[in-house]
């Protein structure tokens, strides 16, 4: 029974941890259909703000709910500002570009700190789960998981903001001839996925620690969530972290922890041949 | 018509002419360090070849390359350090990343994704190689006398041998001659398929796949004997990759491996063949010369060179020469239409 509890916290966190990785790419591809693969290196931003605010004396709580989402978000800004925005409509161009972005970042960083920085350890204890003990800091995850599902689904549904937003995405020229500026909700909510993503890089910076190539480990699972969940980004994020969480995590207890992430790919690749539109292609089509 | 034929038999002339007199005059000019770094660019030369081809001619954006490269190392060195003699190992290098090809190739192309997912899902094949190749270590995996070696990889892998005598070593020398006449063979092989009909189905679908399907052909079947193509060259430049430093290890199934591959061909010119082996060799100095300086970490370059072609020269450095020389020798009647630059464009 209490393996059971503790199995069950675990793919709790598993879960919330795809949805943290995968929501800010899903609001920048499920909006504009820009495959951003410096998505990891934000992440990896998102995580350096976190660590070297709290190193330099801020309270970790601030530096990770604060700093982090701030200080990548207006990266973001710059980014779409300074090149993404002449590629739109050019999705190989982005990738590619994007690409040789995640690695000058990479290289950047490298340079600037070296290729360790010293981490932020996990605020919160632990409690008991029968014999076996989970941590504090884990359900937090959860909770922020949920929250910025949450949050998001209901900026989009329910502010005149979010009417904008789905609005353009659906048919940017009717939009704009409604007199709203495409350009300007594309870089917004490039701004917003970005701060959402480095939101989830602080979170996971006391779980997956701070190195210049860290984001190379997230990019894979973060693309197959986001893809697997369909145009429906924000349900189709959440089912999706859902079925792959559960799957890397049954696979990580009965093999390692490496298996369990290649079990999880390779789950998303089939799914993907399976459901070409990803699962909110086929289910939950009028959600968002 | 009769004059295009020409000058393509021509340049086809010109160029093997000028990729022999480099694999026999080049022994003559440099001592053996120069020539085995000459061997790794010549064998990065063969990996961009495979990645022009399918991205510049059969529009298929592939990700993951350094999948079908860094199987064919591996299956080089299992292979020789099982069979003894190099022959058949190398046979095995083609072909069991080519057989790979195919069965991802069926998988994406008969699953009729669109062409964003073909490259998000060969990035995440690479990335699962990557993952499982790194947790190989230990005696559990271990192939006949082969030990994978987890993340510190293969070394001392046999060299070639004479075919049917593993007593005779290739020396570096000689690799160098194995390595250029390879890549001069797969220069052949490619003008050939794409003289052929063949490929001319091939870059008739990548210019509009719906009209070449209306016409009777399969994009499907066509795209992936193209990418099981590529495959199986990529394998061939992973075992002549292996050769050069008798090692293979899994950061041939890295994402930046991967990365370098696109630029290799995006910096040369998509849609030539000339352009990704010209790409090959210029970036692979270029990160040579990075190596030897410890200021700034390689990526940084690296990916400010592939923003800035992206941005800048997104048609590569070939075609735009090639333009620009047309342009010079080649008369065009006043307000006739100048070569067009965007013709390479997947």
């Amino acid at each position: 029974m209490d393996l059971i509890g503790l199995t069950g916290f675990n793919i709790l966190v598993a879960i919330a941890t795809l949805v943290l990785l995968a929501l800010g790419l899903g609001v920048i591809y499920g909006m504009m259909r820009i495959i951003n693969l410096a998505h990891g290196e934000f992440l990896m931003l998102g995580a350096y703000a976190t660590a070297l605010a709290t190193n330099h004396g801020v309270n970790i709580w601030i530096s990770m709910l604060i700093v982090s989402p701030l200080v990548v978000g207006i990266f973001g800004l710059l980014v779409e500002r300074l090149f993404i925005r002449f590629l739109y409509g050019r999705m190989i161009d982005t990738m590619l570009a994007t690409w040789g972005l995640s690695l000058a970042l990479i290289g950047l960083v490298t340079t600037l700190f070296g290729t360790t920085v010293q981490g932020v350890s996990a605020p919160l204890g632990g409690f008991a789960i029968g014999r076996y003990q989970g941590s504090l800091y884990g359900l937090f995850l959860v909770a922020c998981a949920a929250a910025m599902l949450g949050g998001l689904y209901a900026l989009l549904r329910t502010t005149r903001f979010g009417l904008i937003v789905r609005a353009t995405m659906q048919n940017p020229n009717m939009a704009a001839a409604l007199g709203v500026s495409p350009p300007r909700i594309y870089m917004a909510t490039f701004a917003l996925g970005s701060a959402l993503t480095g939101l989830a890089g602080g979170l996971l910076a006391p779980v997956s620690g701070t190195a210049p190539n860290m984001g190379v480990a997230f990019v894979a699972k973060s693309f197959i969530t986001v893809l697997g969940g369909g145009a429906a980004f924000v349900t189709g994020t959440g089912l999706a972290s859902t079925l792959f969480g559960i799957i890397d995590e049954i696979a990580t207890e009965r093999t390692t922890p490496v298996f369990g992430e290649v079990a999880l790919l390779l789950s998303a690749v089939i799914l993907i041949r399976v459901l070409p539109q990803g699962i909110t292609g086929r289910f939950f089509r009028r959600s968002t | 018509m009769a004059g295009a034929i020409a000058s393509g038999w021509a340049s086809f002339a010109a160029m093997l002419l000028a990729g022999l007199v480099l694999m026999f005059g080049l022994p003559h000019v440099f001592d053996l360090f120069g020539l085995l770094q000459m061997t790794v660019f010549v064998a990065m030369a063969v990996l961009a070849l495979s990645q022009g081809f399918i991205w510049g001619y059969g529009g298929i954006m592939s990700f993951g390359q350094s999948a079908f490269f860094g199987l064919g190392g591996y299956t080089y060195a299992v292979a020789v350090m099982n069979l003894g003699d190099s022959t058949g190992a190398v046979a095995l290098a083609i072909a069991l990343p080519a057989a790979f090809a195919a069965l991802l190739g069926y998988f994406m192309f008969y699953g009729r994704i669109s062409d964003a997912y073909v490259g998000v899902v060969t990035l995440t094949v690479t990335v699962i190689l990557f993952n499982v190749f790194n947790s190989t270590a230990g005696d559990w995996y271990t192939i006949g006398n082969a030990p994978l070696g987890g993340f510190n990889g293969m070394p001392s892998v046999p060299p070639l041998n004479i075919p049917g005598h593993p007593d005779e070593p290739l020396d570096p020398g000689q690799l160098w001659y194995a390595a250029m006449g390879s890549l001069i063979l797969v220069y052949v092989l490619l003008r050939g398929v794409l003289a052929s009909r063949f490929g001319r189905v091939v870059v008739a679908i990548r210019e509009n796949e719906t009209r070449a399907m209306l016409l009777g052909y399969d994009p499907r079947l066509y795209k992936l004997l193209t990418f099981t193509l590529g495959g199986g060259i990529a394998g061939l430049a992973g075992c002549l990759f292996t050769n050069w430093g008798s090692f293979i290890s899994p950061t041939a199934f890295s994402l930046a491996q991967s990365a370098q591959i696109i630029i290799f061909v995006l910096v040369g010119g998509l849609g030539t063949l000339l352009g990704p082996i010209l790409g090959a060799v210029a970036i692979q100095y270029m990160v040579t010369l990075i190596g030897a300086q410890q200021k700034v970490d390689g990526n940084l370059i690296v990916g400010v060179v592939l923003i800035g072609f992206v941005l800048l020269v997104p048609q590569g450095v070939v075609p735009v020469v090639r333009n620009v020389l047309q342009r010079l020798f080649v008369r065009t009647p006043r307000g006739g239409t100048a070569p067009v630059a965007s013709e390479a464009r997947p």
